[in-house]
């Protein structure tokens, strides 16, 4: 028990603070503060089983994210049928010359391997497929585009239900990290973080300016939801006898019965909001719990003391005959599917899909910053992380601007700088943010929960 | 004589629209890509604050040249933004050695992963950010002032009777003019004076030049001096011929990046060929070339379409490609050469 202490300690203080703001902000707001550190905390575990366990730096988390949150909109949406016979066929068309273009390209490099026009033929056969696909996708892609253009302007989805994307939205970010593990996992360190950073940047761009494929950044709104909607609650007769139950007490204390009905009006609506969250809650709860109990268990298995090994002292793994490149891919793959598994939770919360919002700042960095703070190598460490430096990240402009006041008080209310400081109070989260990564990194470099190994001592 | 012209106009066409756009911007990341070269041969890490450096550096201009302008202080027909400029630079190199002091330098002397170094640079990011974002807040600044252009495109046709103008804003002389000072200079320091082979000594094998007697505290402020240099003139360069925005300065980092690796990362003068290259692939692969082909194909081979090869919306992804392919058949870079 002991050993477990400042766990315990550090997520009772965690949960404190959430209830404080239920308290004192507001239970709604609480909440959503709750769903996105359990879905950052998701994120912090992908990364963490990318840097903890193996040490590969992963810039690109971004790009993992967008692309899961890419996959609920190709799976839950409504299929739209104007638009597929519009320009379907053409864009089913590109899809298979490209496929066959990447074959042709595989097909030169394995079996003309040391042939002296190797790499003009390779040259050709991508100049040649890339106009061809051009004339194909074209027409088509001005079709789609075309359609109801306020409104859908888009292929669709496959209309399948929303929790079934979260499955496809990690395998969406498996196969980018196999393309982008098979192409820079040989790089040094650094190299592969800032090549990791710009591939994601090239995702995001595609999803943004690809209109026939989400909307681009017309954005998706809308999306369908695993839980129910707060309007079918508020007319539902279970949720408001519950609610009446729940609140008995302070209704029957207002005497008159219009009184009663406008407080209860008011209360539905509140619990409805609150129920909708809650649901939500449990299901990231799930998620968050599953993935612990799979990546704890990995951890102290063979292939965790295997991953640590290669982490540690690559030569010498590789020496025991480890198979060093085979299983950075394999982890870099699944750290990144884990990541895509939060990006489609994340566009489920919202409901939303907005490629514009995807920025490395906000997506790679301060993921990035949960990581370190919260614990290399450890689990319970990443998801701390995750629930620290969102609950900061939100809370940091009440924070900051309760702190300017104090200090503030005796400056007049038009004082210049006290407006001006008052205005940049949300510009104080990056540099709570930045100092607390770099006392962190400086004063406790494994985290606030470090990794714990059990060596058995002879 | 009818095709002369049209060949003429079709050269002038590409010079206004691709050719002078590219050397500007080419400019302004060959100086970032120099900074983070620099940064990355002597002090060995991925400096991940290198576009919000810039940005920091540019902020001081900006702000001396509005107070300038309120007092009346002005350049002629030069931007005063220039007469800021050394100002502008002394801040940056103070705020460079203070965060080195108490931030790098710890990193340094413990010897720690160049991956840390990395890290710890996201700090010094964030914090950067939030200084620049709280001082002069996230909104689209211009400060570009005096005269605007050096050749006008109805002046040019009215020179030469083409149809085609050519227009030079005098932003873009004034980025070539100091690139070529800066960069001129640097690589004179770096070659020839005492100081600059040491750098370059250090950078090469650390063991050795210590055991030589060069100071290494001298070597680092050094770095720290010129980047401050770099630093600020590319911002502000940049700042003048486009505008100052915090939050496109932090994305400048990662063609700026690009730049430096294709260059061959370590190496100056990889890192200004890089600049340009990453410029030149971006603008050349962007660019609509439908008239330049209305002027030179005969009328049958018109085309109908904007020959465009990608759309502008892919400018920065064009440059990330660049890198990728870069980095899958020369991890090393292009201009490999000597290293700093």
């Amino acid at each position: 028990m002991r050993k477990y202490f400042n766990i315990i300690a550090a997520y009772s203080i965690m949960l404190f603070l959430i209830i404080m703001v239920g308290i004192f902000q507001s239970w709604s707001i609480a909440l959503s503060i709750l769903n996105y550190c359990l879905i950052s905390a998701v994120m912090t575990m992908g990364a963490n089983i990318q840097w903890g366990y193996a040490g590969l730096i992963n810039f690109g988390i971004m790009g993992y994210t967008a692309l899961g949150g890419l996959a609920v909109v190709l799976v839950s949406v409504a299929p739209v049928p104007e638009a597929w016979s519009a320009g379907g066929l053409n864009i089913v068309g590109s899809l298979i010359l490209i496929i066959s273009l990447v074959l042709i390209v595989r097909f030169f490099l394995k079996k003309y391997k040391n042939h002296k026009y190797k790499n003009y033929f390779i040259t050709f056969s991508i100049i040649f497929g890339v106009i061809l696909i051009r004339f194909v996708a074209f027409p088509g892609i001005e079709a789609i585009e075309a359609v109801n253009p306020a409104k859908t302007g888009f292929l669709g989805g496959l209309g399948m239900p929303v929790l079934f994307s979260w499955i496809i939205g990690a395998f969406f970010a498996a196969g980018l990290a196999f393309i982008v593990g098979k192409i820079a996992l040989g790089l040094r360190a650094d190299y592969l973080a800032i090549a990791t950073l710009l591939i994601a940047e090239i995702v995001v761009s595609i999803i943004k300016h690809e209109d026939w494929l989400a909307r681009g950044v017309k954005n998706v709104i809308g999306l369908k939801r695993p839980v129910p909607y707060e309007i079918d609650l508020q007319t539902s007769p279970w949720f408001i006898n519950l609610v009446e139950r729940i609140h008995e007490g302070k209704l029957n204390l207002l005497s008159s019965v219009s009184d009663k009905k406008d407080m209860l009006n008011q209360l539905v609506i509140d619990a409805s909001s609150v129920y909708v969250k809650l649901c939500m809650t449990g299901l990231f709860l799930s998620v968050v719990i599953i993935l612990l109990i799979l990546t704890q268990k990995a951890l102290y298995s063979p292939w965790g003391r295997k991953m640590r090994a290669i982490r540690d002292n690559e030569e010498a793994a590789g020496a025991m005959g480890k198979n060093v490149v085979k299983e950075h891919l394999l982890i870099f793959i699944l750290g990144s599917a884990i990541v895509g598994l939060a990006g489609a939770m994340m566009v489920t919360n919202d409901g939303l899909f907005t490629p514009g919002s995807y920025r490395p700042m906000r997506y790679t960095f301060v993921i990035w910053v949960m990581v370190i703070v919260g614990g290399t190598g450890n689990n319970f460490g990443a998801i701390l992380g995750g629930f620290v430096v969102w609950f900061l990240w939100v809370e940091a402009g009440p924070i900051a601007l309760y702190l300017i006041n104090f200090f503030t008080t005796h400056l007049d209310e038009t004082n210049a700088l006290k407006v001006h400081l008052i205005e940049s109070a949300p510009y104080f989260r990056f540099l709570m943010i930045g100092v607390g990564l770099l006392v962190i990194m400086r004063y406790r470099p494994k985290g606030l929960i470090p990794e714990k190994i059990n060596v058995k001592k002879i | 004589m009818e095709d002369n012209l049209e060949l003429l106009n079709a050269v002038i066409l590409l010079l206004n629209y691709t050719v002078i756009p590219a050397i500007t911007y080419g400019s302004q990341l060959a100086l970032g890509a120099i900074f983070v070269t620099l940064i990355y041969g002597v002090l060995r890490f991925a400096n991940f604050a290198t576009g919000d450096m810039m940005s920091f550096g540019t902020m001081f201009a900006v702000l001396l040249t509005y107070y300038f302008q309120s007092v009346g202080v002005r350049l002629g027909f030069l931007p005063t933004a220039l007469l800021t400029l050394p100002l502008a630079i002394l801040a940056m190199i103070l705020y460079m050695l203070f965060i080195d002091k108490f931030v790098f330098k710890y990193y340094r002397i413990n010897k720690s992963a160049p991956v840390q170094l990395a890290m710890v640079s996201v700090g010094v990011m964030f914090v950067t950010q939030a200084i620049i974002r709280i001082i002069i807040g996230p909104f689209d600044r211009r400060f570009m002032d005096g005269e605007k252009f050096i050749l006008k495109a109805s002046e040019f046709k009215e020179m030469t009777g083409l149809s085609e103008g050519l227009t030079i804003k005098s932003t873009q002389a004034i980025t070539l003019v100091v690139t070529i000072i800066l960069v001129s200079t640097l690589f004179w320091f770096l070659n020839k004076t005492k100081t600059g082979t040491s750098m370059r000594a250090y950078s090469d094998n650390e063991d050795l030049a210590l055991l030589s007697g060069i100071d290494p505290k001298k070597v680092v402020m050094i770095t720290w001096i010129i980047a401050g240099f770099l630093a600020t003139v590319g911002g502000v360069l940049y700042g003048l011929d486009k505008s100052y925005k915090p939050f496109v300065y932090f994305n400048n980092m990662l063609p700026i990046f690009a730049a430096a690796i294709v260059g061959g990362i370590g190496n100056p003068y990889g890192a200004f060929l890089g600049g340009y290259v990453i410029a030149f692939a971006e603008i050349l692969v962007t660019y609509a070339y439908k008239k330049f082909f209305i002027y030179l194909l005969p009328e049958f081979l018109e085309p109908d379409s904007l020959v465009q090869l990608l759309s502008t919306d892919y400018k920065f992804a064009v440059s990330f490609s660049i890198l990728v392919i870069v980095l899958l058949f020369r991890p090393s870079g292009i201009f490999e050469g000597k290293k700093i």
